[in-house]
């Protein structure tokens, strides 16, 4: 089971689910399109939108993410997969 | 249509606040970049950048200009002073245009009244605020303080500010339409909120700017002015004028492709299309100062776009961003001072920070020292962001 958070409505909504919603929202797509193990070049994300899909992630969860676009290995945030942004987002949630 | 040459010059950069001290730091490839000096820092992870050290504005102005003086005016007004010192113009000023280039305009200014009333909870910010913060104060203060009555305006296009205003006014000259001009650029963003808009984009460097190096990891940012005095070859030499160099083409392309990524197609043609109008073969050229700004998608187009024009052929490029930082509005002003260099004593200023080749930036770069050689030819690039690139083609005295 993924971490959970209060949603706004006062029900819990997985950090999965909302990470989905985000990557959904800014792809252009349906939530359930974006599977887990969708890579991210496959939904059509470009430079631009990777850049605020992270924009987006970091404003939901108060998090920080480390990733240089010139560079993009060195932060060693895994943005391959739904998935794997996914466990980067819970793991960075757990360090805050 | 005319022949136009540079008779005057002044800068205020990171790496000096006269043209004889810039040409000492880059001919020593001494880098300005270095922490950053600014408020709020440990809220922003861009924690480095070239700044104007020492600035002391009231050494340059009385207290009452100051009041109407944003930062990057400060310094394109110091800089075109020097200029028109160097160049004593003797041309009519109803007929001097001057055109300036800025990417940012007073962000300084604007950064500080937002502050003001939104963070500070003030109910009022300084007065002067809106001439403050025009992007076309520079153009209007150097209008005034010389004395110029001709056309004045400011030209804006991102990274290459400077390269269109210079390009306009060489335009403007060769036509006939002026007697002279003083054209250049300046920006000072070095503000908190203008690091933390470059932060969001994602591409700025934490450590060094390592221009077409493997492991280069992006821009760092610089701040500050040049300014030059353009006129006819013909009037300078009749009034015994030092010539520091002539511009004999110029080009302006866009991508059309995208609002940050660069496309070499566009940067190519800009190339090509100066020595065009200048009327050289690509063989000609002895030097590139690029635009070179460090980051992996810039050299690497660039890099695609020089193979495309000159071919095979290893033409000795450099990227002085790597000395003082990405100046942006003012970027192709104070790297052409690294252009004058080269023609004029046949020095071309090393790019810092290299960490060795890059297969996909298969240049001939100039690392390490500065390498002598025989420039007679040189172009300046400047590929903006959302594509807007203005090429200049120099040639020596």
């Amino acid at each position: 089971m993924g971490v959970t958070m209060d949603g706004a409505l006062g029900f819990e909504v997985s950090v999965a689910d909302r990470v989905r919603a985000i990557i959904a929202e800014q792809a252009m797509l349906e939530p359930h399109d974006v599977t887990p193990g969708a890579a991210l070049s496959d939904l059509g994300l470009d430079s631009l939108m990777l850049v605020e899909t992270l924009f987006a992630l970091e404003e939901a969860f108060d998090i920080s993410v480390p990733f240089n676009a010139n560079d993009p290995a060195a932060g060693r945030f895994d943005l391959s997969t739904v998935r794997a942004v996914i466990a980067g987002v819970e793991g960075l949630i757990a360090a805050r | 249509m005319r022949r136009v040459v540079i008779t005057g010059a002044g800068t205020v950069n990171p790496l000096g606040q006269d043209v004889a001290s810039s040409f000492r730091a880059l001919r020593d490839g001494v880098s300005a970049i270095a922490a950053l000096q600014i408020a709020d820092l440990d809220r922003l992870s861009v924690k480095i950048g070239a700044q104007v050290a020492d600035w002391q504005p009231e050494n340059h102005f009385d207290r009452a200009q100051l009041g109407l003086l944003d930062r990057h005016v400060q310094f394109a007004l110091a800089a075109a002073r020097q200029a028109g010192a160097q160049a004593r113009l003797t041309a009519d000023p109803g007929r001097t245009a001057v055109i300036m280039g800025t990417a940012g305009g007073g962000l300084i200014t604007s950064d500080e009244a937002f502050r003001a009333v939104y963070a500070e909870g003030r109910n009022r910010v300084h007065p002067f605020t809106v001439p403050r913060l025009m992007a076309s104060a520079a153009a209007s203060h150097i209008s005034m303080d010389l004395g110029l009555t001709g056309p004045a305006f400011s030209v804006s296009s991102a990274c290459a500010s400077s390269n269109h205003a210079i390009g306009l006014a060489f335009q403007m000259v060769r036509s006939g339409m002026v007697e002279a001009a003083f054209a250049g650029g300046s920006e000072a963003m070095l503000s908190f909120g203008g690091l933390k808009a470059w932060e969001g984009l994602r591409v700025m460097a934490p450590d060094a700017c390592r221009p077409f190096s493997l492991g280069r990891n992006g821009m760092v940012q610089g701040e500050g002015a040049a300014v030059f005095v353009l006129e006819p070859r013909e009037a300078a030499l009749a009034r015994g004028a030092g010539i520091l160099a002539e511009i004999v083409g110029f080009a302006m392309t866009s991508d059309a492709s995208d609002i940050v990524l660069p496309n070499s197609d566009g940067a190519a043609r800009a190339m090509a299309g100066a020595l065009a109008d200048a009327g050289l073969e690509p063989g000609a050229v002895d030097h590139i100062n690029a635009h070179g700004t460090g980051t992996a998608a810039n050299d690497r187009s660039e890099a695609q776009a020089i193979a495309r024009v000159f071919g095979d052929r290893d033409v000795p490029l450099t990227s002085t961003k790597s000395l003082h930082g990405h100046l942006i509005g003012a970027a192709g002003a104070v790297e052409l001072l690294a252009v004058l260099l080269a023609l004029q004593e046949g020095i071309i200023a090393p790019t810092a920070g290299y960490l060795g080749p890059d297969p996909d930036c298969p240049v001939d770069l100039v690392t390490g020292a500065a390498r002598q050689a025989d420039v007679a030819v040189a172009l300046s690039n400047a590929f903006a962001f959302g594509g807007l690139n203005a090429v200049l083609a120099l040639a020596r005295a």
